[in-house]
């Protein structure tokens, strides 16, 4: 059941509610590949990105296309009314108007929840700041549950910038809720933040650290690799320290299991060797794909009548 | 150190001089954690313009915070829940209602469970700390040690919480 007004937060969704979104999610896959739909006909999606994106808000844009929707796009930020001073609220309130939901990206933290405060519309979170990125944790989860069959109980492996990449925080997260057997691979520089362990430990789950990939890549059912962000780093130093710590290419996955995966929220660098593109393990375009899927589900349970 | 049995009244050792003298009407904070005593004047929102008469005691000693601070403000009875979240930082403390020197009613405070436009953020990047037209959100997560989450980055705050008030 799926009765949310707004989309901001994995810690608000409890697996019943992901499971009604993947399963809704798993029903529009054949539209998402372009069978004709009409479902949101009338209907305007407002994209509020004050921070560049190209995947996010163009699968976004497609869900919405692709369901039968229009578009509207708040321009560069230096045109916008952003750049006379007016406040994160009041342009919510203002294009809330002249549309049914509002996606919204912005570089400060809890900025899509005061957007919720004030929107007259559903508000989607597609990132604010280090914060949290729900969807991208929605069409994480239905990738394995695609590409597995299922997530109970599987061995998942999260790799690389666990402390800053907000998209392994709340998978980690929702992984919990599915009985996940969780190893977190990082630089110790890079650790997962304490909170969120702790948060992990005392939901039960079983959570390993390791800085070494080597020795958890034959172990686990699920790699998920992640980009380590130059811009993160004050002294480029420290960047240089943990830059390229870690490296699949296909020789580092011959003892894997046959059933691992391997995701990326992408855009990769060099943390996955483009020879591992043609391994029967890389899944990481299929879930750059499932992005739309999942973006239709959203949309078409918050505007389109529910499930 | 002796208390008197007249409200809100506390004495030297020695001399029975009253240190500060008790009040006919209003509201006595005791046992406020020594040194705390101007942190608790500003999540109640009394500021040095106030009207009211307020009296503060620092450091005095007490059996069971080793020192303590006593805050008294006169005519004026604080409702319970803007005194609870003196709780914050004061979470030994006890509230007396005073009237006509009798104490009428004591209880001690106990956090709410969310906290508005009190404590500010500890994230410099939350959307809380810009010049938004919003107040400050703490749901309090846990009372013993104090565990506050920002209803908007929801990042934890739990260490140096008198830091952050605003």
């Amino acid at each position: 059941m799926f009765e949310k007004k707004h989309v901001l937060s994995m810690r608000e969704f409890s697996r019943e509610e992901i499971d009604s979104v993947l399963d809704l999610a798993s029903f529009l896959e054949p539209y998402a590949r372009g069978k004709k739909s009409d479902m949101l006909a009338g209907k305007i999606l407002a994209l509020l990105f004050f921070e560049p994106s190209t995947r996010t808000r163009m699968s976004f844009e497609t869900a919405m296309k692709r369901l039968g929707g229009a578009v509207i796009n708040l321009g560069p930020a230096e045109g916008s009314s952003i750049s006379k001073g007016e406040s994160l609220a009041d342009t919510v309130r203002v294009i809330g108007g002249y549309a049914d939901a509002l996606v919204i990206r912005h570089p400060k933290e809890g900025s899509a929840r005061l957007a919720s405060q004030f929107s007259p519309v559903p508000v989607l979170n597609a990132g604010d700041g280090a914060g949290h990125h729900p969807t991208q944790t929605l069409l994480d989860l239905y990738t394995i549950k695609k590409e597995q069959g299922h997530i109970d109980d599987l061995s998942v492996a999260l790799v690389g910038d666990l402390k800053y990449g907000r998209t392994v925080h709340s998978l980690a997260y929702a992984l919990s809720l599915y009985g996940a057997d969780i190893t977190l691979v990082s630089p110790p520089s890079l650790r997962m933040p304490e909170a969120i362990r702790s948060d992990l430990f005392s939901k039960g789950t079983s959570v390993r650290e390791t800085n070494d990939l080597s020795v958890v890549v034959n172990s686990v059912d699920v790699l998920y690799m992640t980009r380590i962000q130059r811009e993160r780093f004050p002294d480029p130093q420290e960047y240089n320290k943990v830059a390229r710590c870690y490296r699949l290419t296909p020789e580092s996955l011959v003892n894997a299991r046959k059933n691992l995966i391997i995701m990326h929220p992408l855009p990769r660098v060099d943390e996955i060797s483009p020879a591992v593109d043609g391994t029967p393990h890389a899944r990481y375009f299929q879930q750059s794909f499932y992005g739309v899927t999942v973006r239709m589900a959203l949309l078409k349970m918050l505007i389109g009548g529910g499930a | 150190m002796m208390a008197d049995r007249r409200a809100g009244v506390e004495q030297k050792d020695g001399p029975r001089e009253l240190r500060v003298k008790p009040i006919k009407n209003g509201t006595v904070i005791d046992h406020i954690a020594g040194g705390q005593a101007l942190n608790v004047l500003k999540i109640l929102g009394i500021s040095g313009t106030t009207d009211a008469t307020v009296s503060v005691v620092m450091n005095v000693e007490s059996g069971k915070l080793g020192k303590k601070d006593i805050v008294k403000v006169e005519d004026r009875e604080l409702l319970e829940d803007e005194v609870n979240k003196i709780a914050l930082i004061a979470p030994a403390a006890s509230i007396n209602i005073i009237r006509d020197y009798k104490v009428v009613e004591k209880h001690t405070v106990d956090l709410p469970d969310e906290i508005v436009g009190v404590v500010r953020c500890q994230n410099p990047n939350c959307i809380s700390n810009t010049s938004e037209p919003i107040k400050s959100r703490m749901l309090v997560k846990a009372k013993n040690p104090v565990l506050l989450r920002c209803i908007f980055c929801e990042q934890p705050l739990t260490d140096r919480i008198a830091e952050y008030l605003i």
